[in-house]
């Protein structure tokens, strides 16, 4: 069974768990409308807490309201995505704990992939478009010349940041196999790293900076290929080329998630619980 | 041919457990959950596999399935390594989880079925043949298009066992299949499961604590304890090999001296009722009829013997044996 084959194998039981949950979801279809409304109105919030900031202050960290809103928009939609797809993964410390992790091995899928379709929720849709309409926004106000690369350079950071974010989740579900209990961990580094993303780096201290540049990638979901764009200096006195990184950073984190996770399977495989 | 099915070799299974024995400081110790295990299964056997909690019996049944890595000694299944082609393998098994259901809460029951019949690229014709033939027997009819979360225990097992072999697996697997289930729907399962093995040849392997499940569809016991195979055979020689007794209470007109009837014995008497022991590979059948012609009986009632005294008594004897031969072995020298 070669890669590419495993790789159609999950795609197509992904999509077909999705569909279940899907489906699920809808016989409910007050709670499905509620939580998705809900889901909407808590994500706006986020970014009407940076409004209010902008009511006081003209710049943040030496940042204009457009500029915050292209990094706010950036990782807020790359992150949606990722959450869209895989954001589930934080309940399967709950399928270790209770035993019912073992009925999906026994399935004829990957795991991964009935992992990553586990709960799948589309109210999570709310995160993603709250993201776009202020990408969007930022895309019309945001003061720059814009020349071909830095518009190629925007689709690139959504899916490049969507694919870390999505490795990030990854390693996480690896870390839970281990720990058993640590969504909560997986959360401070996804959630906790896509508001973190949200504001200018200069508003963070130099080693903050430093590593969610270096340790964990995070810094190339939006600060460095925005900086390019914006034609502000980088978070850390990176080459310019940095700027064009993000796929590579973001292909090797996906890598390095799958290793993680193959271990984390192994080690299961091998200890039980 | 060689109709092996299932082959174990003395399979092995080790768990690092890690206690915390104070603050910040761990203790490390090694629980061998499964030690040594060979047996063999034949294509179309059914086979109870039982003992008390924490034997081994899930970590087993997790090795075979491929859920779990052996930790040492070969394992087959179909001429598979489980561990190492589990998706391959997932085609040719089935396997029910007596207390986790694998379908659908919210949805109806044939949407589960449905998700089967493409995640294990069933061919259509097999798939609507095998549906009607598993909605007929095991009577779901009515119940496909119930949401399963409605559905009343004994409804959902007969669901998930459906689930498990719509794919026409070689080997069913089922850890407690009737726990918790009321006395009709233990039946309607069992006599489901016997006919599977017998018009359909599956091999089935089956975990329990009932007896009767193993009485009523098991030519095959194994029982493991500590992780060790303690008995392989019939039914029957479990009882002779652990000499166990079934107990016969029996309710007397009025009070009587105890009754005399070999080779049961009285072990307790309380006003009219008595109560009986006798060897469990004994008729109860045959004593009730003497009792029934000598004394005036009201009314009866047959215990089977558990499961675990059972194994306490084997697991005693098997200590003492060894224990005597280690004196035996002392007094040579």
């Amino acid at each position: 069974m070669g890669e590419r084959h495993a790789l159609a194998e999950g795609l197509r039981a992904y999509g077909l768990i999705a569909g279940m949950w899907v489906r699920s979801s809808m016989t409910y279809r007050t709670s499905f409308v509620v939580t998705v409304f809900g889901n909407l109105v808590v994500t706006a919030l986020d970014f009407v807490a940076i409004l209010l900031m902008f009511s006081q202050v003209d710049s943040l960290g030496g940042w204009s309201l457009p500029e915050v809103a292209f990094l706010y928009g950036l990782s807020a939609t790359a992150f949606g995505i990722a959450d869209l797809v895989l954001g589930s993964m934080d309940v399967l410390g709950g399928r270790i704990r209770d035993g019912s992790f073992d009925t999906l091995l026994v399935r004829p899928a990957p795991v991964l992939a009935q992992v990553g379709a586990d709960h799948f929720a589309l109210r999570r849709l709310g995160r993603i478009t709250q993201g776009a309409v202020v990408l969007g926004y930022a895309l019309v106000s945001v003061d720059v010349d814009w020349s071909a690369p830095k518009v190629l350079l925007v689709p690139v950071m959504v899916v490049s940041g969507a694919a870390i974010f999505s490795a990030l989740f990854v390693a996480g579900a690896a870390f839970q196999i281990f720990a058993q209990d640590a969504a909560e961990v997986q959360n401070a580094f996804t959630y906790g790293g896509t508001t973190l993303l949200q504001y200018p780096p200069t508003v963070f201290g130099k080693d903050l900076v430093r590593g969610v540049t270096f340790m964990l990638p995070l810094a190339f979901v939006n600060w460095v290929s925005a900086a390019y764009v914006l034609g502000r200096p980088y978070p850390i006195g990176l080459p310019s080329w940095a700027a064009f990184m993000s796929p590579l950073v973001a292909a090797a984190c996906c890598a390095l998630a799958g290793l993680a996770w193959r271990a984390g399977l192994r080690s299961y495989r091998s200890t039980g619980s | 041919m060689d109709d092996t099915f299932i082959e174990l070799d003395g399979v092995e299974k080790v768990f690092d457990v890690r206690k915390k024995t104070g603050f910040l400081k761990r203790e490390r110790r090694q629980v061998r959950a499964v030690d040594s295990i060979s047996f063999t299964v034949a294509r179309g056997e059914m086979v109870g596999y039982i003992g008390p909690n924490g034997a081994g019996k899930s970590t087993t049944i997790k090795m075979l399935t491929g859920i779990l890595t052996p930790s040492g000694g070969r394992l087959r299944v179909a001429g598979i390594d489980p561990s190492r082609e589990r998706t391959r393998l997932a085609h040719r098994i089935g396997v029910v989880f007596g207390q986790r259901t694998t379908l659908w809460w919210d949805l109806p029951l044939i949407d589960s079925y449905k998700l089967m019949h493409r995640m294990y690229r069933i061919p259509d014709a097999r798939y609507r043949e095998n549906l009607d033939r598993l909605v007929e027997l095991l009577d779901l009819g009515v119940l496909l298009d119930v949401p399963v979360r409605q559905l009343s225990l004994g409804q959902r097992m007969r669901g998930d066992i459906a689930a498990a072999l719509l794919h026409d697996p070689e080997v069913l697997y089922l850890d407690e299949p009737t726990i918790g289930l009321d006395v009709i729907s233990k039946a309607k399962v069992r006599e489901f499961l016997r006919e599977l093995n017998t018009e359909r040849g599956t091999t089935v392997l089956l975990t329990t604590h009932d007896l009767q499940d193993i009485e009523q569809l098991c030519s095959r016991v194994m029982v493991i304890d500590h992780g060790r195979l303690m008995y392989d055979g019939p039914l029957v020689g479990l009882h002779e090999v652990g000499e166990s007794e079934r107990t016969l209470v029996v309710d007397l007109e009025r009070e009587l001296p105890p009754i005399e009837a070999a080779p049961a014995r009285v072990v307790k008497v309380e006003g009219p009722r008595q109560w009986l022991a006798f060897p469990a590979a004994e008729s109860a059948a045959v004593l009730v009829a003497r009792i029934a012609a000598e004394y005036p009986l009201v009314d009866l009632s047959v215990r089977e013997p558990d499961i675990e005294a059972v194994i306490a008594k084997m697991y005693a004897e098997q200590a003492e044996k060894a224990a005597n031969a280690g004196n035996a072995g002392k007094a040579i020298s």
